[in-house]
């Protein structure tokens, strides 16, 4: 039986409100709001980043999994805002870690979707006998453009998951789907993304994400109503109710994961913090689907079924206590914060 | 700068120092030697637990080089649970710093040499 062994999570404590942002740009925030189906968005400190938000969650993870760290094999970090461009965030984390130097490790990236995938490589590394347990983690501090629409979505945070065999949620089966699709996308040394506008939709989140979806389920011979638990990736609050729909899961399936309207979009953190708050309040026996998105364009599809293991772990705090705690900043600190400002 | 960091990594990021087995004193920056016992004592590694409590603090208004950014900011002397004393930044509004204030260790960036430079982490402490 291989799966999740252990989780963490970790969002920055800043949050900034679509209204202050809307106040900026001359918008009307509840058109916006409703629009989007975001309220505000998680924001990063000045000195937090994808590496020390990897490591946060990393940490939360092991302690929990009460393991020891040398017995990590793999290390992979999947982000699209890695903090250098050439060299690895994965080695940080695994320093800190304190995991030793016999490690496989890689940072990934496949813009939303690296952190599930570097699941599939440690999921894949554990089954064939090469490592005891990995690392994968998901973790974001994206970058818009101000006054463009993705500024009030764009937020930050991590998951971690340790995969091994002695699991608290069984990988039934995963599956992906990708096409060479430019919906999202960020030249080399460009400060931030450029994207489709409404290209993002039909041929690119929703396509995707139904055919994973929908390959899975076919390999496994199950239903939508065999899951107790949905989670897609969440790059607003109305696409993930939408593709739900689609595929004929049901808004109690999905309420539990959705965690983007406070947070908003964390990237390759998204679904997967989504599954995180699932895993806080599931009980063994519960089958749970994710499906991530990530742009240019794929997804990556899971099935898991809970153990009883996952009674004897510690899941406190949970992700949505951890939403709760936040301090509100305007639009002038989130600026500086996130140094937007340049200084020549 | 970059060596002198380099060899410290260890120990920065994850607050590993030393404790003397014959008097059973903790230090950070980790020591060879144990200044009490000197010969007789014997100096071990150790993994801090990252907890501890504030004992006293500056608020530094004058942002040096890589704090800029975050002045006012806090530079505390806190004292680990397992009786090792540190100094470090404290992530915390000025007016919320209390003596004895339970804190914990965090991983976060200190500071770059620079938009082409090198990277520095390391541990600071944010209220409990
Ligand atoms: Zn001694």
């Amino acid at each position: 039986m291989v799966g999740i062994v252990s989780y963490g999570t970790y969002i920055p404590k800043y949050r900034i409100k679509v209204e202050e942002i809307a106040r900026i740009w001359g918008e009307n925030a509840d058109v916006l709001k409703k629009g989007l189906g975001v309220e505000q968005k998680s924001v990063p400190s000045w000195d937090e980043d994808t590496a020390t938000i990897a490591v946060e969650c990393a940490r939360e993870a092991l302690r929990r999994a009460k393991i020891d760290p040398k017995r990590i094999g793999a290390v992979f970090v999947g982000s699209e805002s890695h903090p250098y461009a050439v060299k690895p965030t994965g080695t940080i984390v695994a320093e800190a870690l304190g995991i030793g130097n016999d490690y496989f490790c890689a940072d990934l990236e496949f813009a939303c979707k690296a952190g599930t995938t570097a699941m599939q490589i440690c999921y894949a590394m554990v089954k064939a006998g090469l490592i005891d347990y990995g690392i994968a983690i998901g973790a974001d501090t994206s970058q818009s453009r101000p006054g463009d629409p993705l500024e009030y979505t764009a937020g930050a945070g991590g998951a971690c998951f340790i995969v091994g065999r002695d699991c608290i949620a069984e990988i039934e089966g995963t599956f992906s789907f990708a096409s060479d699709t430019p919906d999202f996308w960020r030249r080399e040394g460009k400060p931030y993304p450029s994207h489709g506008g409404r290209f993002t939709g039909q041929p690119a989140y929703f396509r995707h994400i139904v055919e994973a979806t929908k390959g899975l389920l076919d390999k496994l011979g199950l239903r939508p109503s065999d899951f107790d638990y949905a989670v897609f990736h969440q790059p607003n609050g109305k696409f993930p109710i939408r593709v739900a729909q689609i595929l004929g899961f049901t808004k109690d399936q999905i309420k539990q994961g959705l965690v983007v309207p406070y947070i908003g979009n964390t990237y390759s953190g998204s679904s997967m913090i989504g599954l995180a708050s699932v895993l806080d309040v599931a009980k063994p026996g519960e089958r749970i689907l994710l499906t991530s998105f990530g742009s240019g364009a794929g997804s990556d599809a899971f099935s898991f079924v809970v153990t009883d293991r996952i009674e004897g772990i510690e899941r406190n705090p949970k992700v949505l206590e951890k939403i709760k705690e936040c301090e509100y900043v305007d639009y002038g600190l989130y600026v500086k914060l996130r140094r937007k400002i340049r200084f020549g | 700068m970059l060596p002198k960091f380099w060899r410290k990594i260890r120990s920065r990021y994850n607050l590993i120092g030393s404790h003397c087995e014959n008097c059973g004193s903790y230090f950070y920056p980790p020591r060879n030697i144990c200044p009490k016992c000197r010969r007789k004592g014997k100096v071990r590694e150790v993994q801090f637990s990252g907890y501890g409590k504030v004992l006293s603090w500056s608020v530094v208004h004058d942002g040096v080089e890589n704090f800029w950014l975050s002045k006012p900011y806090i530079v505390a002397l806190i004292e680990l649970d397992e009786g090792a004393k540190i100094v470090a930044p404290l992530d915390c509004n000025p007016d919320e710093v209390r003596e004895g204030m339970r804190v914990k260790a965090v991983f976060r960036k200190f500071g770059e040499d620079g938009e082409d430079g090198i990277i520095y982490y390391g541990t600071k402490f944010v209220p409990v």
